[in-house]
C-alpha cells in the first residue's frame, strides 16, 4: 500500500519539479493573472468592468512574452511524463492567448453583457482560466494530466455559458451543456481507464510503445478508443456528439460562443492530435494494422458526417449564432480532413486552417455583436437592410463569411486548399473525402449568403431611422480583423511556414 | 504593363471608397477614366502585340515561358511541404492571341459598362466599388498564366456578380443572384481539386518542383508517370477533364447547365447584363482553350463529338427558347446561349478554321451581345416593359434606335458584312472540314435558320407595321399633324440621347468593321490558334505518351 517515501525520493521528486517549472512560465503566470484579476475585481469600485477588461488584455499580450521565450528551449517532457514543451504545445499557446485577448475585446464590446448588474470580474478571470486549461489540453502527454485540464476547461465554460444570469436561455444552455459535458468526460474517462488496464500506463509515449510490444485485445482498444472519441467529438463539437452546441452556442452570451467556438474546439483539435498520433501511432505504419483502420474509419466517418450534417442543418437556422453554431460542426469535420492524412503536411494544414477560423470566425462574431449592440437581436430576420445602415459591419460580415465559404482571396480558402492539399497528397485514396469537403462547401455558401442577403438585397419593414453609427475602436478593430483575413489570404506564406514549423510532437513521428 | 491594365480599376475602387457617397458624378467619372486608361492601355498593348509569336505552349528546350508577351512573373508564395517537395505559387501573367483577344474585349466592354451604369442611381458607391473588382477580375483571369492566380481571379468574380444583380436586380433579383453563385461555385470547387492534382502531377522542368504554371502543365512532356493525373492514370484524367469541362460549361453556358443565365440576364440591370454576355460568358470558352483541352489533349480528342453534339444542343435549343419568348431580355439571352453553340462546335471541329471561328465568334459575340443588351436596355428605361407584343411601329417614331437595332439583330443572325457572319462561317467550314462534326454540322445549320426567325419575327413585331392597340407607347400629334411617340414616366430623349449613342455607334462601327475587315483581330489570332492545333493533335499526343 502507500509507502512514505525516503527523503531521497522526496527531494529528487522536488528537484524535477522545479525544473519542469522552468518550462512552465506561461501556465503559472497565467495563473498569478487569475488570481490578480480576482483581486482586482475586489479591491476596485465602481465601474471597473473597463479596467477590468483592460488589465486582461494587457496581462494575456504579457503572456506572450513568455511564450516566446520558450522558442530557445528545447523539446522536453517535464513533471514525470506529465506534460511536454514542444513547437505544436507553443504553437497552441500563442493561438489560445489570441483567442483569449479576442474574446476580452468582443466582451468589452457587447453592451448586453456589460450591463449586467453583477460585475464582470469572475468572467474575465475565467476566461484566463480557459487560456491556462486549453494550454494544458494542448501539451499533457498523460492521460491523468489531460482530463484534467479538460474538467479546468469545461468546468470554466460552464459558469461562462451561463454568465447571462437573468435569461434563462443562458442558464439553460449552462445547464445542456453541463449535462452532456458530464456525461462525455464520464466516457472519455472510462476509455482512458480501459486503456489503462491493458497498458498499466498513462504516459502516451509509454502506453504506444507497451501497445506495440505486447499486443493488445484489439475489441477492447476499438472499444476505448470508442469512448476516447466520443469524449473528444463533444469537445471539438463533431457529429454526433454534437447535440449540446446549437443550443449553448445560442444561450451563451455571444462572446463566449465565439471564445467556445474556437478555442474550446482548437483545444479538442489539440488534444485530439496529440492523443491519436502518440499513443496509438500504428496507422502510420500502415494500412494492414486492423487497429489502425478501425480509428481511422471512425475519424473518416466521424468527419464526413459533420461536414453533411452541419452544412445541410444550418441552411434552415433562423438565428445568426445557431447558423453559425452548425456552421462550426461543419467546420470540425473539414479540420478532422487533415488528422486523417496522419502527415506532417495535413497537420500543418490542420494548424493553418485553426489559424484561419481563429480570425475569420472571431470576425463574424465580432461583427455580430456590434450589430446586436444597436439592434438588440441575432435573428436573421432582423439583419434586413442593415447592410445600408452599417455598410462597414456588412461588408467585414460579408468578407469573414466568405473566408468561411473557403472562396479566395481569403484566409479561409488557405486552410481549405491546404486541407485539400494534404488530402490529394495521399494519391486516390481519400478523394472521396475531397468530393463531400467541397460539396458541401457549395451548399455553405448559400446558409452563409443568407446573412449578406438579409443585410443587403433587402429591405427592412421596420423603421431605421435611429442611430447605427458605431465606435471608432470598434470600427478599428473590425477593419484590421477584415484586412487580416484578405492579407493572409494573399500572403499566407509566414503562417504556412509557422504551421509547418509547429507540426512537430514530443514523442511522434510525422512524415 | 499589363498588372496595370489588371489592378486599374481596383485602384479606382479604392479611390471611390474615399469619395463621399453623395458625389455621385465624381464616382462616375472615376471609374469611367479607369475604364478609359485601360482602353487605352489594350490598344496600345495591341499595337505592340506581335502577331507571328504563338504563345499556347513552351516548347522543348526553348524559353521556359514559350513565346507569351508581356511576361510578368515574381514568385508569391513559397512554402515547404517535406515529403511533397516545395509548392511554389507565382504571379505569373502574359498574353497570346487567345488572350489578347480577350483583354481587348474586356476593356472594350468595361467602358461601355461604365458608360451604361451612369443610369444607376441607387448606391452609387457601392456599385462602382463592386463593378471595378469585377472588371478586375474578369481582366486577371484572361492573363493569368498561373492555375492558382487564374483560379483567384475567377473566384473573386462571384461575389460582386453576386451583389450587383442582387441589390441592382429587377423583382426575382434574389433568387437569381443565388442561383448564378451556387451553380458557378458548384463547377469551380472541381476545379480547385484538379489544380490540386495537376500540382502533384506536373513538374517544372527549370526548377524541378511541383508547378502550377498553366505553360509548364500545357506540356505534356511534364506530367510525373504514376501521379493522380499523370499520363498513364487514364481513370482520374478522364474524370478530371469532364469536371473541369462542366466548370467551364457552366459559364458559356451549356446544355443542360445554362438555366442561370437567363434568370441572370433578365434580373440584372443592362450594365450588368452586358458585362455578363459580353465578358463573362467567355471566361468559359476561354477556360476551355487555355486550361481544359491543353492540359488533357488525348481526353479532348475522344470527346470531340460529344462537345459537338453539346455544341448543337445549345444552338438549336437555344434558338427554339428564344423563338418562344415573349420578354425581349429573356429572348436575348437565349440567342447568347445559341450563339455560344457556335463557339462550342467550332471548339469540336479541331482544325484551325473552327478554331479561328470560335474564337472569333467569341471576340464578335462579346460586342453584339452587348449591343443587344444595350438596345433592349433604351427601350425598358423608356417604356418600363421589354414585352415584344407592347409595341409596334417603333420604325417611324424612333429611326435611329430602330437602325442600330438593325444592324444589332442582323449581325446577330450572322447576315454576310457583319461580322458574325465571318465567324460563324468559319466555324462552319471547321466543323464541315472534319469527319467527327460534319453530321453534326448539318443539323447546327438548321440553328441559323430559326435564328434568323427569332430575329426577324421580333423585328417585325416591334418595329414595324403600326402601334399595337395595346402598346407601352403613346402617339401625340403636334400642331403640323405630325405624330410623335410618347413614353410615360419618361422625359428624356424619345430617340437615342447622346450617352446611349456614344456607347452604341462605336460598337455598331466595330461590328461592320470587323465583317468587311477581320484581320485587325484575326491577324491576331492566326499563330496561336495554329499552335493550339498542334499542340492537340492527336499524333502530337502519341508523340509524348
Amino acid at each position: 500500500m502507500f509507502e512514505m517515501p525516503s527523503g531521497a525520493e522526496i527531494q529528487s521528486i522536488i528537484s524535477t519539479l522545479r525544473a519542469g517549472a522552468d518550462y512552465f512560465i506561461p501556465e503559472l503566470y497565467l495563473s498569478a493573472l487569475f488570481m490578480v484579476l480576482i483581486i482586482l475585481d475586489l479591491v476596485l469600485g465602481g465601474r471597473k468592468n473597463r479596467i477590468l477588461a483592460s488589465a486582461t488584455i494587457i496581462g494575456l499580450l504579457g503572456t506572450l512574452f513568455f511564450i516566446f521565450k520558450q522558442h530557445a528551449m528545447p523539446d522536453a517532457e517535464l513533471f514525470f511524463g506529465m506534460y511536454a514543451l514542444d513547437r505544436f504545445g507553443i504553437f497552441f499557446k500563442y493561438f489560445f492567448v489570441l483567442t483569449g485577448v479576442l474574446a476580452v475585446v468582443i466582451s468589452a464590446e457587447d453592451e448586453h453583457l456589460n450591463s449586467q448588474e453583477a460585475g464582470m470580474g469572475e468572467y474575465y478571470a475565467l476566461i484566463v482560466a480557459m487560456v491556462v486549461g486549453m494550454m494544458m489540453m494542448a501539451s499533457s502527454t498523460d492521460l491523468l494530466m489531460m482530463f484534467l485540464s479538460m474538467e479546468l476547461v469545461a468546468l470554466s465554460a460552464y459558469v461562462l455559458t451561463g454568465y447571462l444570469k437573468r435569461e434563462p436561455r443562458s442558464s439553460e444552455a449552462a445547464l445542456k451543456y453541463l449535462v452532456y459535458g458530464a456525461v462525455s468526460s464520464g466516457m472519455l474517462l472510462y476509455g482512458f481507464s480501459l486503456i489503462y488496464g491493458l497498458t498499466a500506463q498513462t504516459n502516451i509515449s509509454k502506453i504506444s510503445m507497451e501497445l506495440s510490444q505486447h499486443g493488445y485485445d484489439p475489441l477492447v482498444m476499438i472499444l476505448a478508443t470508442l469512448l476516447v472519441m466520443a469524449g473528444l467529438g463533444y469537445k471539438i463539437g463533431a457529429v454526433p456528439f454534437h447535440f449540446w452546441s446549437p443550443d449553448v452556442y445560442e444561450g451563451a452570451p455571444t462572446p463566449i460562443t465565439a471564445y467556445l467556438s474556437v478555442g474550446s474546439k482548437a483545444a479538442g483539435f489539440a488534444l485530439l492530435m496529440r492523443f491519436f498520433f502518440v499513443a496509438v501511432p500504428h496507422a502510420a505504419d500502415g494500412i494492414e494494422d486492423m487497429l489502425s483502420i478501425d480509428w481511422l474509419t471512425i475519424l473518416m466517418i466521424i468527419s464526413a458526417a459533420s461536414m453533411i450534417y452541419g452544412n445541410v442543418v444550418a441552411i434552415w437556422q433562423k438565428n445568426v449564432k445557431r447558423l453559425l453554431a452548425y456552421s462550426s460542426i461543419a467546420h470540425a469535420g473539414y479540420l478532422l480532413l487533415g488528422i486523417i492524412t496522419m502527415d506532417k503536411v495535413g497537420t500543418q494544414a490542420v494548424l493553418l486552417y485553426l489559424a484561419s477560423y481563429l480570425l475569420m470566425n472571431i470576425g463574424a462574431f465580432y461583427v455580430v455583436v456590434v450589430i446586436a449592440n444597436k439592434t438588440g437581436s441575432e435573428n436573421l430576420e432582423d439583419y434586413r437592410g442593415l447592410g445600408r445602415k452599417m455598410p462597414l459591419a456588412g461588408a467585414a460580415l460579408t468578407v469573414f463569411l466568405i473566408s468561411l465559404v473557403g472562396l479566395p482571396p481569403t484566409f479561409g480558402f488557405i486552410g481549405k486548399l491546404m486541407i485539400f492539399t494534404a488530402l490529394i497528397g495521399k494519391g486516390d485514396l481519400f478523394m472521396w473525402l475531397a468530393l463531400i469537403g467541397i460539396l458541401t462547401s457549395v451548399i455553405s455558401l448559400y446558409y452563409y449568403m443568407l446573412i449578406p442577403l438579409n443585410m443587403f438585397l433587402r429591405d427592412s419593414d421596420r423603421n431605421l431611422d435611429k442611430d447605427y453609427r458605431t465606435g471608432m475602436l470598434s470600427n478599428a478593430i473590425t477593419v484590421v480583423l477584415m484586412v487580416l483575413t484578405i492579407y493572409f489570404g494573399l500572403f499566407f506564406q509566414p503562417v504556412a511556414e509557422y504551421a509547418r514549423y509547429s507540426a512537430s510532437m514530443f514523442g511522434a513521428v510525422l512524415n | 504593363m499589363l498588372s496595370l491594365i489588371v489592378f486599374l480599376p481596383i485602384i479606382a475602387g479604392l479611390i471611390i471608397l474615399a469619395v463621399p457617397a453623395s458625389q455621385k458624378q465624381i464616382i462616375r467619372i472615376v471609374s469611367l477614366l479607369a475604364a478609359i486608361a485601360q482602353g487605352v492601355i489594350a490598344v496600345l498593348i495591341w499595337r505592340h502585340y506581335d502577331p507571328t509569336m504563338a504563345g499556347i505552349i513552351a516548347s522543348p528546350g526553348g524559353s521556359p515561358v514559350g513565346s507569351f508577351q508581356l511576361i510578368e512573373r515574381i514568385p508569391w508564395i513559397s512554402l515547404n511541404l517535406g515529403s511533397f517537395g516545395p509548392m511554389t505559387i507565382e504571379y505569373f501573367i502574359g498574353v497570346d492571341g487567345i488572350s489578347i483577344t480577350m483583354v481587348l474585349l474586356t476593356a472594350l466592354i468595361s467602358i461601355i459598362g461604365v458608360l451604361s451604369s451612369w443610369t444607376i442611381q441607387k448606391q452609387v458607391k457601392g456599385y462602382f466599388i463592386l463593378f471595378n473588382l469585377l472588371s478586375t477580375a474578369m481582366m486577371g483571369c484572361f492573363v493569368a498564366l498561373d492555375f492558382f492566380l487564374f483560379y483567384v481571379f475567377w473566384e473573386i468574380m462571384l461575389l460582386p456578380m453576386y451583389f450587383l444583380i442582387g441589390i441592382w436586380g429587377g423583382p426575382n433579383r434574389e433568387y437569381a443572384a443565388i442561383k448564378f453563385f451556387l451553380y458557378t461555385l458548384f463547377g469551380s470547387v472541381f476545379m480547385l481539386l484538379v489544380m490540386i492534382g495537376l500540382y502533384f502531377s506536373v513538374v517544372d522542368p527549370v526548377t524541378g518542383h511541383h508547378t502550377f504554371s498553366l505553360v509548364a502543365m500545357a506540356s505534356q512532356e511534364n506530367y510525373l508517370k504514376g501521379a493522380i493525373l499523370g499520363p498513364d492514370s487514364t481513370m482520374w484524367r478522364t474524370i478530371a477533364f469532364i469536371v473541369l469541362f462542366i466548370g467551364f460549361a457552366i459559364k458559356v453556358p451549356m446544355f443542360p447547365f445554362h438555366t442561370w443565365l437567363p434568370d441572370a440576364h433578365v434580373e440584372a440591370p443592362t450594365p450588368i447584363s452586358v458585362i455578363l454576355a459580353g465578358v463573362l460568358l467567355k471566361l468559359g470558352t476561354y477556360g476551355m482553350m487555355r486550361i481544359n483541352f491543353p492540359l488533357f489533349p488525348e481526353v479532348y480528342h475522344a470527346g470531340l463529338y460529344v462537345i459537338g453534339v453539346f455544341g448543337a444542343i445549345n444552338i438549336i435549343y437555344g434558338a427554339f427558347c428564344a423563338l418562344a419568348q415573349q420578354d425581349l431580355k429573356k429572348m436575348v439571352a437565349y440567342s447568347s446561349i445559341s450563339h455560344m453553340g457556335y463557339v462550342l462546335l467550332g471548339l469540336a471541329a479541331a482544325n484551325s478554321e473552327g478554331m479561328l471561328g470560335a474564337l472569333y465568334q467569341m471576340f464578335n459575340h462579346g460586342t453584339i451581345t452587348a449591343m443587344l443588351f444595350l438596345l433592349v436596355g433604351v427601350i425598358y428605361d423608356r417604356a418600363h416593359t421589354r414585352a415584344i407584343d407592347k409595341f409596334g411601329g417603333l420604325a417611324s417614331y424612333m429611326p435611329v434606335y430602330a437602325g442600330l437595332v438593325t444592324v444589332a439583330w442582323f449581325a446577330s443572325l450572322g447576315l454576310p458584312g457583319l461580322s458574325g457572319f465571318i465567324s460563324e462561317a468559319f466555324v462552319f467550314v471547321g466543323a464541315f472540314t472534319s469527319t467527327t462534326t460534319r453530321p453534326i454540322a448539318m443539323v447546327s445549320v438548321l440553328g441559323i435558320v430559326f435564328g434568323a426567325a427569332y430575329l426577324l419575327w421580333s423585328l417585325q413585331r416591334m418595329f414595324l407595321g403600326k402601334r399595337r392597340p395595346d402598346a407601352a407607347y403613346d402617339l401625340e400629334k403636334d400642331a403640323e399633324g405630325h405624330e410623335h411617340i410618347h413614353f410615360h414616366d419618361w422625359n428624356g430623349k424619345l430617340d437615342l440621347d447622346a450617352r446611349e449613342l456614344t456607347m452604341l455607334v462605336p460598337l455598331a462601327v466595330i461590328v461592320i468593321a470587323l465583317g468587311i475587315y477581320p484581320m485587325p483581330i484575326m491577324g491576331m489570332l492566326t499563330a496561336s490558334i495554329n499552335k493550339l492545333v498542334t499542340v492537340l493533335a492527336p499524333v502530337a499526343i502519341s508523340a509524348v505518351n
